[in-house]
């Protein structure tokens, strides 16, 4: 009775996201990637995409999570923005969902100030929430960080 | 069919008519030089020909009216019956200018501008009287003015023309007639048309023209270069790059493959991979590269008409026109280009009397040249006017706020001149409409630089002014040295690149000296601030550390004219690279001008020198090393010679100490002055540095108080375990040479005069200014023995 979207999950930190199929332009596993000096952190670094430089964001990092455990590599989703595609690395994949529109509830007033600003709202599936990535403001910078980087230290 | 908001045909025309109007602004003034320039005139007339033909065949009315009153004096002057004068010229032009603004509205609307442009059509009528001619005023080109005139014959066509828009279809008709009978030498055209019938303007006009038309012969040639050539969307070829630098980096790839691998056959074909892709790559490169004269070919219609408007004389010299840049290139310095050139005219030349009283000929040149040089294109623009007057620009400079008095009182002359490119400077007397403003070098210098270029401004007061620019070829594929560093490879640009330096562990623990922490290294008797990209780039601190113990290699860089090292961990090749941008979330990051992807797939990091350099601190403005002057003084003098520190005191006084007992230089807020027993002082390093004013103790002209603003430049004095701070001017240069004293004692506290850098330069006595200034500072014994 009701329309469905679809999403590509992703786990980050034990949570479950959701990006929008449409935006997604490709999911990969772990690249080697060039870092990038002095650039703020989280950008974990450059990867050659079939001779496109994608930027690589580390999605932990902009949630301000804890840091990846040893060892466990990330996977890159390809996510295409404003911008051409930017790589947001996260912990596992998850299945590409069909959630009936109905689901959807927005964002707790709760959430903290960064979630809020990356979270456009949630569905709620059966056995757990689907958290839906704004995947513009998560490949940009925190409102902090958008001016030069200061000098020195 | 003008009415639809711009279709095909009328886009094709659109084009075409630029690029005519373009040819014809040239051809106008090549007319000029020599009027009876039979190809010229042609090309003129057929030019304005096709725009109206093609008018009266679009139903652009007003347009078309006015092309064919300037088709009406060129055919009279084409076929002798006129002679082209200035006046005629001013209105040819005029009229070109307002057939391209009916183009641009064209463009904008679909629809052609209501105006009917009778001022101008009047113009070309009176100008088109063989009698009125010789009494013809001076028209303004830009100004295009209806000068009324005592003919009264002539004045009829106003009426007519104000009728009604349908008129002007008819008024080509009597003219066309005209044409073929040369006898009638002033038939007044335009008083017929009422009674003319009433047909299309072109199926009359046209036939006559092409079958009588001298210039015929000279047609098939033009239409077989149109026939050899296509008009491409840019952004085809801009796509067509992308894809051959795609291909660049897999020929690279699969070159790096066959090192490893013995098979011949695969030998020979990645050969010939490598072979047809460099090829490919150069003529795709190619299409893109346009050369210099399509800007260039439209400045002396800018510089003409300004040189009326100034009434100055002015010729302009053009070498290198074939000079090939990209297109992005081309585009890009288009407006600066012009705008230095209105600069030179207005402002740089002088008025033919004044010239003639500074006995140069009445007329002012203006040379451009253009060439290519290291991978670079260097374009000069030199004039010989009156030049820039350092004193004056300071002073200006100063009235604008720009910087404070006795910062331009301490600024050498090189300094000042770049003080022009400042944001809302302008030493014009008077804003005229044509500059003035203020807003201009500042321009010319952010666009040059954005496209990766330097701008560089040499003036000899009273000589004249030469403006350099440098600029890179293409800004797509460029040749860059790969270096390694904290186990990350960076590419820089070869553009920047000066030179290599490599030195053993022995050589870099003696040559790497370091002032207050800060590591240099003497190159050719030049004092080279040495950047450590791992400490910048915070990579891995060990090299920093390991600086006396290994060895060094050292990058020579140049960001705007200042050379600096760069020291890497390692050198590792050259290689043409393909420059990607980076996301906008690297916006920030000044030191990376975008990434690459190297041979083996990997991404490497473009450095951006110059954001390299403002991040080191390595570029400030107020320092003028001197480099190329002081190296070459080093060269030549013999062994003898000692290092001397240089400095201003006071408004332009040279002063000379040795380098030796230079302990430290040092840059101190005014603010951090303290006062201790009627002394100035200052806290330093947990010691209290006792503060002496050099001006004070010596006589100089005294330059005005240091601002609040403005940083103290402190040498710092030690000896015995105790120091002292000189306060000076300016820190100008460290140079060695080989000392003459020129004249003794001029008084206390000065040593001697010498001439260094080609200037006096006084010696100063540094002890007897400190025993002046603070007696206690020698212990007893000691001021006896320096008395003695």
């Amino acid at each position: 009775m009701t329309d469905c979207k679809q999403f590509c999950t992703f786990f980050l930190n034990g949570l479950f996201f959701g990006v929008e199929v449409l935006k997604v332009q490709e999911v990969i596993r772990y690249q080697e990637m060039t870092r990038v000096p002095i650039a703020p952190a989280m950008i974990q670094g450059l990867i050659n995409l079939r001779g496109q430089i994608v930027t690589a964001i580390d999605l932990r990092c902009r949630f301000e999570m804890p840091p990846r455990p040893e060892g466990q590599l990330p996977m890159n989703v390809v996510v295409r923005s404003d911008d051409g595609a930017v790589s947001l690395l996260v912990d596992e994949i998850g299945d590409v969902l069909e959630v009936p529109d109905n689901a959807y509830e927005r964002n707790p007033e709760t959430l903290n100030a960064v979630a809020r600003e990356l979270i456009r709202g949630v569905y709620k599936l059966k056995e757990r929430l689907l958290l839906i990535l704004d995947t513009e403001q998560a490949v940009s910078l925190p409102a902090a960080f958008n001016r030069p980087a200061p000098k020195g230290n | 069919m003008a009415n639809t908001p711009i279709d095909e045909i009328v886009k094709e025309f659109l084009v075409e008519s630029y690029e005519n109007l373009d040819m014809l602004d040239r051809a106008m003034v090549e007319l000029e030089k020599d009027p009876r320039h039979k190809a010229s005139l042609d090309n003129v007339f057929r030019t304005i020909h096709t725009v109206k033909g093609t008018c009266g065949f679009l139903a652009f009315s007003r347009l078309e009216k006015l092309a064919h009153s300037g088709e009406n004096l060129l055919s009279r002057i084409r076929e002798g019956m006129l002679p082209l004068t200035s006046a005629r010229t001013s209105g040819l032009l005029s009229m070109v200018d307002a057939i391209r603004h009916a183009l641009a509205t064209i463009e904008a609307t679909g629809l052609e501008p209501q105006e009917d442009y009778a001022a101008i059509i009047q113009q070309l009528v009176l100008l088109t009287d063989p009698n009125a001619s010789a009494t013809a005023p001076e028209i303004v080109a830009t100004t295009p003015v209806l000068v009324p005139m005592a003919a009264p014959a002539e004045v009829a066509p106003a009426p007519a023309e104000s009728t009604a828009d349908f008129a002007a279809s008819l008024l080509p008709l009597p003219v066309a007639p005209a044409l073929e009978n040369v006898a009638p030498p002033v038939a007044p055209p335009p008083v017929a048309p009422p009674s003319a019938p009433i047909t299309p303007a072109v199926d009359d006009s046209q036939p006559p023209l092409a079958t009588q038309n001298p210039a015929d012969a000279a047609m098939p040639k033009h239409s077989a270069v149109s026939d050899s050539t296509i008009r491409v969307d840019v952004s085809l070829l801009d796509k067509l790059m992308n894809l051959v630098g795609e291909l660049v980096l897999a020929r690279n790839q699969v070159l790096q493959f066959t090192t490893q691998y013995l098979d011949t056959s695969f030998l020979a074909t990645s050969q010939r991979l490598n072979l047809i892709t460099t090829e490919l790559q150069g003529s795709v490169m190619k299409t893109r590269m346009q050369p210099i004269e399509n800007i260039w070919g439209k400045l002396p219609r800018v510089v003409r008409d300004l040189a009326t408007t100034c009434k100055k004389e002015v010729r302009i010299e053009m070498a290198g026109k074939e000079t090939e840049l990209d297109k992005t290139i081309i585009e890009a310095i288009k407006d600066p280009l012009t705008h230095i050139v209105r600069n030179s005219v207005d402002h740089g030349i002088e008025s033919p009397e004044v010239r003639v009283q500074r006995g140069k000929p009445a007329e002012g040149c203006l040379k451009m040249r253009a060439y290519h040089e290291g991978g670079q294109v260097n374009i000069e623009i030199a004039d010989d006017g009156g030049g820039i007057d350092s004193e004056r620009v300071k002073q200006k400079a100063v009235q604008r706020g720009l910087i404070t008095a006795e910062h331009a009182a301490r600024m050498s002359d090189h300094e000042a001149l770049h003080l022009i490119f400042l944001p809302g400077f302008s030493t014009a007397e008077k804003i005229t409409n044509l500059s003035g403003r203020g807003v201009g070098m500042d321009v010319v210098k952010t666009n040059i630089e954005k496209i990766g270029g330097t701008v560089d401004l040499q003036s000899q007061f009273g000589e004249g002014t030469t403006l350099k620019i440098k600029i890179p070829l293409t800004l797509a594929i460029i040749p860059a040295l790969i270096v390694t560093s904290g186990g990350d490879r960076f590419a820089i640009p070869q553009v920047s690149l000066l030179e290599l330096v490599h030195l053993e562990a022995e050589q870099a623990r003696q040559q790497i000296e370091f002032i207050h922490g800060v590591p240099v290294y003497r190159l050719r008797g030049q004092l080279l601030p040495l950047v450590f990209i791992n400490r910048e780039l915070k990579l891995d601190d060990q090299t920093v550390n390991a600086a006396a113990s290994e060895s060094l290699n050292i990058v020579i860089l140049q960001a705007d004219g200042n050379p600096f090292g760069l020291v890497v961990d390692e050198i590792n090749d050259t290689e043409e690279i393909v420059v990607k941008p980076l996301g906008k979330q690297l916006k920030g990051v000044t030191c990376f001008a975008g990434a690459t992807i190297m041979g083996d797939g990997r991404v490497a990091l473009i450095l951006d020198v110059m954001g390299l350099a403002q991040r080191a601190s390595v570029v400030t403005e107020e320092r003028d090393r001197s480099h190329g002057e002081s190296s070459a003084h080093a060269r030549k003098t013999a062994d003898t010679r000692q290092t001397l520190l240089l400095f201003e005191v006071g408004a332009g006084s040279r002063m000379a100490i040795p380098l030796s007992v230079v302990a430290r230089l040092e840059e101190f807020p005014q603010s951090s002055v303290e006062h201790s027993g009627g002394q100035e002082v200052i806290r330093y390093r947990g010691q209290i540095l006792p503060l002496i004013r050099v001006s004070k103790y010596v006589l100089t002209t005294e330059g005005a108080p240091p601002g609040k603003d403005e940083p103290m430049q402190v040498v710092v004095y030690s000896e015995h375990g105790r120091s002292v701070g000189l306060v000076v001017g300016q820190i100008k240069d460290i140079v060695q040479e080989a000392i003459t004293v020129k004249r003794h004692a001029l008084g206390n506290g000065i040593f001697g005069s010498v001439v260094i850098q080609d200037r006096v330069t006084d010696l100063l006595d540094v002890k007897a200014v400190i025993r002046r200034a603070d007696p206690s500072f020698y212990p007893a014994k000691d001021a006896d023995l320096a008395a003695a």
